[in-house]
């Protein structure tokens, strides 16, 4: 190729490159990134997070900010994937952001975990701290944990303690069906399923134990055949999303009519699928008060001032104003947002929830210790419903916080 | 396992139709234009998409026939001012036009109607249980999926056979060059013949959108899958397009009800599976597993063997 | 024409113009490698070094896509299995390196990529390549769907839905050179850049790769001067699948991370679009391509959420009206700049793009409205659009942009005309010459 030719296309792809300057950003407000799927299949549990991410943070920062400075979100999309994730996350260090929330899925989970251990090992003057609001893996605080890294949701175990205990205590229950999503979440809620059950009540059979792509079947026809020809009495599944939403559709046209015991069972269309069909049947296993029937005033006031804000959606993570508070508190605490320091300032600190409960962020895993709650779907006593449909949870049990703590096996290494 | 049989073959054929009223018209475009149009799923949510929105307004039964008009509309205005500009250049090219179509579809839905999945509902009128069969129910409205898909079969092949413009489009398919010298406007033709496909790609997705979710993901989905039956079945032939839709539907839904491994079929047949660790992967491999991706192996042995399809008669 | 040479014209210049010609040949390469190790040191920004790693790879990528569809014709949907192979290889060694002690530095990991990415492409190809066009197209993107699906069964090596991780940091050293940070992976890709391009081209000047452009332009001929069409395409097939996964190396490298996704269709459309949008006639399109594509991806992202839309119009666009590409469209200008009459042209263009660029902006602020009033949440009245802060579910905003795209449109029918007609006077052959 001759060079006048090659001049012209190098310049041009230089004049592309140059144009990389980023627009100025007001340095004021403390920016926190949100990174989680605003498209996709499971848009609607992204964008509903976010929502509840601004509207605390806009409590915050009408109380006067942290450390004078107001909190901002920068949401980014990464469509569930673990790697649109990472392409995220270097933006996020690029652009000087210390603070990363995430929560959807455990794979994505497990990928910004790593990927910020590695970096903080590597860039020890530049830091960020992983903060985990729902991606329940309890792998992540146990073999995976590292000092960076904080849960502030109650992990798969902790809620499968609480699950199995009712089942438990429920006689009649005799078969059971697991169905869950193909990742390391669904797996680990399997495993738990099928262990937990084996010590509490070993006279249960687990007639099947199937895992399906994540967020690939549209159909779950199959799957409800499957159910009702092994004559399971109850199901346990994970599955949360829009593979929640075609699992309660299926079930219902199906005519699948045994108790389904669930983590993710409720809003974001999941409480409008199930309607009518499955009152007084399925069953959430959560870590705030459900609003109903008596909602502590704290949480009801919340509660009512996000849906004056946004009618079409839920205050169905409550968890995420407690992360948000707690990280707020830890900044004020530690005068500083230098990560190292607030992650100090993190561990073993104490909160009060909306909900009245106190709960701890264990120092030896960074996981918030906290009570866990079981509800019921139904229409009955429903003060705070979900997806405007007059169905609702309302609250059926409650294990106390220091019954709810499950061990660990992590070997937390503090940085020096 | 009588129930899951049954099932499986009553929701197989569900699925079968519905590849079918999807597949139908595409390879009625691949049959007389040579372009295998990529942006065919596309329409088939944008079907989906209108009659959502028309269904607020006026509701399911009249948007059950405007929003097929309008994905046809659609397609002929594509096939006017963007294909037939780009036919020149090759089929290479056509190809690479209507992959950029289906991504400026799935986009421009996107931003007209949101990424979330929109509540698009089985109408009131047709949300009952049809029938319950060994303790487990069948709706109403798949009954009502399988009887639009087999009212179109019947109009396509009376359309085809019995009227005028059908036998001109007949012998289009495999001699435009005569038929323009006959004095008929062969570009008119395609326009309408690509028209009426993606109207029918409309209506599979106004039928098949309460079922199988309305997203801007939806058209990603099934498009794959619509190649796989056209390519089996026959570029041009609508018998092979039937046949494979049905095939295939019928084969992807027993693979998922069944959890036979490919160890216990080792096992069956008398060669007990290796325990080495490398290949554990493989033994504990289940059909419902393999299930998505039969369709695949399908298409490339039949590429391989036969690369005129089962009833095909052209290659490209 | 120029005149003949006269017949007493010395011989002995011949090995004098064979050396400049080397020279001149060699330039552009040099001129590369001294762009490629300045530019971080140029362009300062944090968020600077990881894109321009990311455009590193697309670059390599693209090139390996353009052996198939440039210079073989065959338009392959799939080619992003032997990227994504390539790189799962390659984070498998990578692992080994770092728990085995396999000695394997990162500077080698690439080749690992590369010679996994042959391997599959030696594998799939014997049978995708049977045929050409359609055929071809279809087989891939069933190979394609067929990876991706695959790697849910296959746990062990695809790692499920979280894919394999691997860290850079515990590989042996080559040389005592680490590469944990970004900025010194960047050298590693710029070195890995320069060679593969120097590679693939040098490759597209070989007997095979002549006749890879023979066999696109006319099957028939090359059979009949005795290439079989199936070996060249096999051939072509296997060398992409080798420069394919040095990219996947290079990825893995980069972001110590390979899902399923990097073997998809999302993946292999992406860089369908990427050398299309580039020009797949020339050798540097691709490039160009990869750089703009990887530019929007990343900086757009930040400040529209319908980026996506618009890389579609451009691919659209570019389909329809520049089917050459972007290279294709700069290298229409080479007579007129062999013949220096460039000049002429610099005013109707500048008038033209002035107007393409008022049009634009109306029709963008319009699409950027829609997308809030379809997706923003109730409370929020504002959104910033070109520093300007409108309030899109009033009236006004919506007829000042719709004014400055009919504006923008009436003035392009006027300006277009004149550029077309400037780029014609300079390209009219000169009379005598």
């Amino acid at each position: 190729m001759s060079k006048p030719k090659n001049a012209v296309i190098l310049t041009v792809i230089l004049a592309m490159v140059i144009g990389l300057a980023p627009a100025a950003t007001p340095q004021d407000a403390i920016r926190i990134a949100y990174i989680d799927p605003l498209s996709g299949p499971f848009a609607a549990t992204g964008e509903n997070g976010l929502n509840q991410f601004r509207y605390a943070a806009a409590a915050i920062n009408t109380a006067g900010g942290v450390l004078g400075r107001k909190l901002e979100l920068v949401p980014l999309d990464n469509k569930v994937s673990p790697q649109e994730s990472l392409i995220q996350l270097k933006k996020v260090v690029g652009d000087g952001i210390q603070f990363v929330f995430q929560g959807n899925s455990s794979g994505v989970a497990h990928a910004i975990s790593d990927a910020v251990q590695k970096h903080n090992e590597r860039n020890a003057g530049n830091r960020i701290l992983y903060l985990n609001y729902s991606a329940v893996d309890p792998a992540l605080t146990n073999d995976k944990c590292h000092y960076w890294h904080f849960r502030f949701d109650a992990h798969a175990d902790m809620k499968m303690a609480a699950l199995t205990d009712i089942i438990q205590a429920n006689k009649n229950l005799k078969k059971i069906y697991v169905l869950g999503q193909d990742y390391s979440f669904g797996k680990a809620v399997a495993e738990a399923a099928v262990g937990m059950l084996g010590k509490k009540r070993p006279d249960v059979q687990i007639v099947g134990n199937e895992l399906h792509p994540i967020g690939k079947v549209k159909d779950f026809s199959p799957y409800i055949q499957k159910i009702v020809a092994s004559g399971a009495d109850a199901v346990i599944t994970g599955n949360w999303g829009a593979d929640m939403i075609g699992l309660a559709k299926a079930a219902n046209d199906g005519g699948l009519k045994v108790p389904f015991y669930t983590y993710y069972a409720a809003s974001d269309g999941v409480t409008a699928a199930i309607g009518a069909a499955g009152v007084d049947r399925i069953r959430l296993v959560h870590e705030t008060h459900p609003g109903n029937p008596i909602p502590p005033k704290a949480l009801s006031n919340y509660i009512t001032g996000y849906r004056t804000l946004h009618p079409q959606n839920d205050v169905n993570q409550p968890r995420i104003h407690t992360g948000l508070n707690m990280l707020a508190q830890a900044i004020k605490r530690a005068g500083t947002t230098d990560p190292d320091k607030v992650a100090a300032a993190l561990e073993g600190m104490e909160y009060t929830t909306l909900g009245g409960d106190t709960v701890v962020m264990r120092r030896d895993d960074h996981q918030l210790q906290m009570p866990i709650y079981i509800s019921v779907h139904t229409n009955k006593g429903i003060k705070h419903d979900f997806d405007a449909s007059g169905f609702g949870l309302s609250l059926e049990s409650k294990v106390e916080r220091d019954k709810a703590t499950q061990p660990t096996t992590c070997k937390m290494q503090r940085p020096s | 396992m009588l129930q899951i049989a049954f099932f499986s073959v009553l929701n197989g054929l569900v699925y079968g139709m519905l590849l079918f009223m999807l597949s139908s018209g595409l390879t009625l475009i691949f049959g007389m234009m040579g372009v295998l149009n990529f942006a065919h799923a596309g329409f088939y949510m944008l079907g989906a998409y209108f009659a959502y929105s028309l269904g607020l307004y006026l509701g399911f039964w009249p948007a059950l026939v405007l929003a097929p008009l309008l994905a046809g509309v659609a397609g002929a205005a594509v096939e006017r001012f963007g294909l037939r500009r780009v036919h020149r250049f090759g089929h290479v090219a056509e190809l690479i036009f209507t992959f950029g179509v289906a991504l400026l579809i799935e986009e421009a839905v996107a931003l007209l109607w949101g990424r979330p999945a929109k509540t698009y509902e089985v109408p009131a009128v047709l949300d009952f249980t049809l029938f319950r069969a060994f303790g487990s129910s069948f709706p109403a409205y798949k009954a009502f999926m399988l009887l639009v898909a087999v009212a179109i079969f019947l109009f396509i092949v009376a359309i085809l056979t019995r009227t005028r413009a059908g036998l001109i489009i007949q012998a289009s398919l495999t001699h435009p060059g005569m038929v323009a010298m006959l004095g008929h406007n062969v570009p008119r033709v395609f326009m309408i013949v690509f028209g009426i496909g993606s109207a029918l790609a409309g209506l599979a997705g106004v039928i098949a959108g309460p079922v199988l979710g309305t997203f801007p993901g939806m058209a990603q989905v099934l498009g794959s899958i619509v190649f796989v039956v056209v390519v089996i079945g026959g570029l041009g032939s609508l018998t092979g397009a039937f046949a494979a839709s049905l095939l295939i539907g019928i084969v992807q839904t027993f693979a998922v009800a069944l959890d036979v491994s490919v160890g216990d079929v080792l096992m069956a047949l008398g060669t007990p599976a290796s325990a080495s660790a490398a290949l554990h992967d493989v033994w504990k491999v289940t059909v419902a597993q393999v299930a998505p991706i039969m369709p695949f192996l399908l298409l490339i042995v039949v590429l391989m063997v036969r690369p005129t399809g089962l009833f095909g008669t052209r290659e490209t | 024409m120029s005149t003949p040479a006269p017949a007493t014209a010395r011989p002995l210049a011949v090995g004098r113009v064979a050396r400049t010609g080397r020279l001149r040949a060699y330039a552009p390469w040099l001129a590369a490698a001294v762009v490629l190790v300045a530019l971080p040191h140029v362009i300062r920004t944090p968020v600077a070094v990881p894109i321009m790693n990311q455009m590193g790879i697309a670059i390599v990528f693209a090139l390996s896509y353009n052996m198939l569809l440039g210079q073989g014709g065959m338009l392959s949907f799939g080619h992003a299995v032997y990227f994504g192979l390539g790189g799962f290889i390659a984070a498998h060694a990578l692992n080994l390196a770092g728990r085995d002690g396999l000695y394997l530095p990162v500077p080698l990991v690439p080749l690992v990529g590369g010679l996994g990415g042959l391997l599959c492409a030696v594998v799939f190809g014997s049978f995708s390549t049977m045929r050409a066009g359609t055929v071809f197209a279809m087989i891939s993107l069933g190979v394609g769907e067929l990876m991706a699906a695959s790697s849910l069964i296959f746990d062990r090596f695809f790692g499920g839905e979280e894919g394999i991780t691997t860290n850079r940091a515990k590989a042996p050293l080559l040389f005592g050179l680490s590469f944990t940070r970004d900025g010194e992976v960047y050298y590693l890709i710029a070195f890995w850049v320069l060679v593969a391009a120097a590679a693939m081209h040098a490759f597209s000047r070989t007997p095979i790769g002549r006749m890879a452009n023979a066999v696109r332009d006319n099957p028939e001929r090359a059979e009949f001067i005795g290439y079989s069409q199936r070996s060249v395409r096999y051939v072509s097939f296997c060398a992409a699948g080798l420069f394919a996964g040095v990219g996947g190396g290079l990825f893995a490298v980069n972001y110590e991370i390979l899902t399923a996704e990097n073997m998809g269709l999302t993946a292999s459309g992406a860089v369908l679009l990427m050398a299309y949008i580039g020009g797949v006639g020339t050798f540097m399109g691709p490039v160009i391509g990869a750089v703009v594509f990887t530019f929007l991806q990343s900086m757009l992202s930040d400040y529209t959420g319908i980026w996506l839309l618009y890389l579609g119009v451009l691919f659209l666009a570019t389909v329809l009206f520049v089917p050459t590409g972007l290279a294709g469209f700069l290298l229409l200008h080479a007579p007129a700049w062999r013949t220096r009459r460039l000049a002429g042209l610099i005013g109707p263009y500048l008038a033209a793009a002035a107007v393409a660029l008022v049009a634009a902006a109306g029709v963008v602020g319009l699409l950027e409205m829609v997308h809030f009033v379809a997706s923003a949440e109730t409370t929020r009245v504002t959104k910033r659009l070109f520093w300007v802060s409108v309030a899109p579910r009033t009236l006004t905003p919506w007829l000042g942009f719709a004014a400055l795209a009919v504006a923008g449109g009436l003035g392009l029918r006027w300006a277009a005309p004149r550029a077309a007609a400037a780029f014609a006077e300079a390209n009219r052959p000169e009379p005598g010459r």
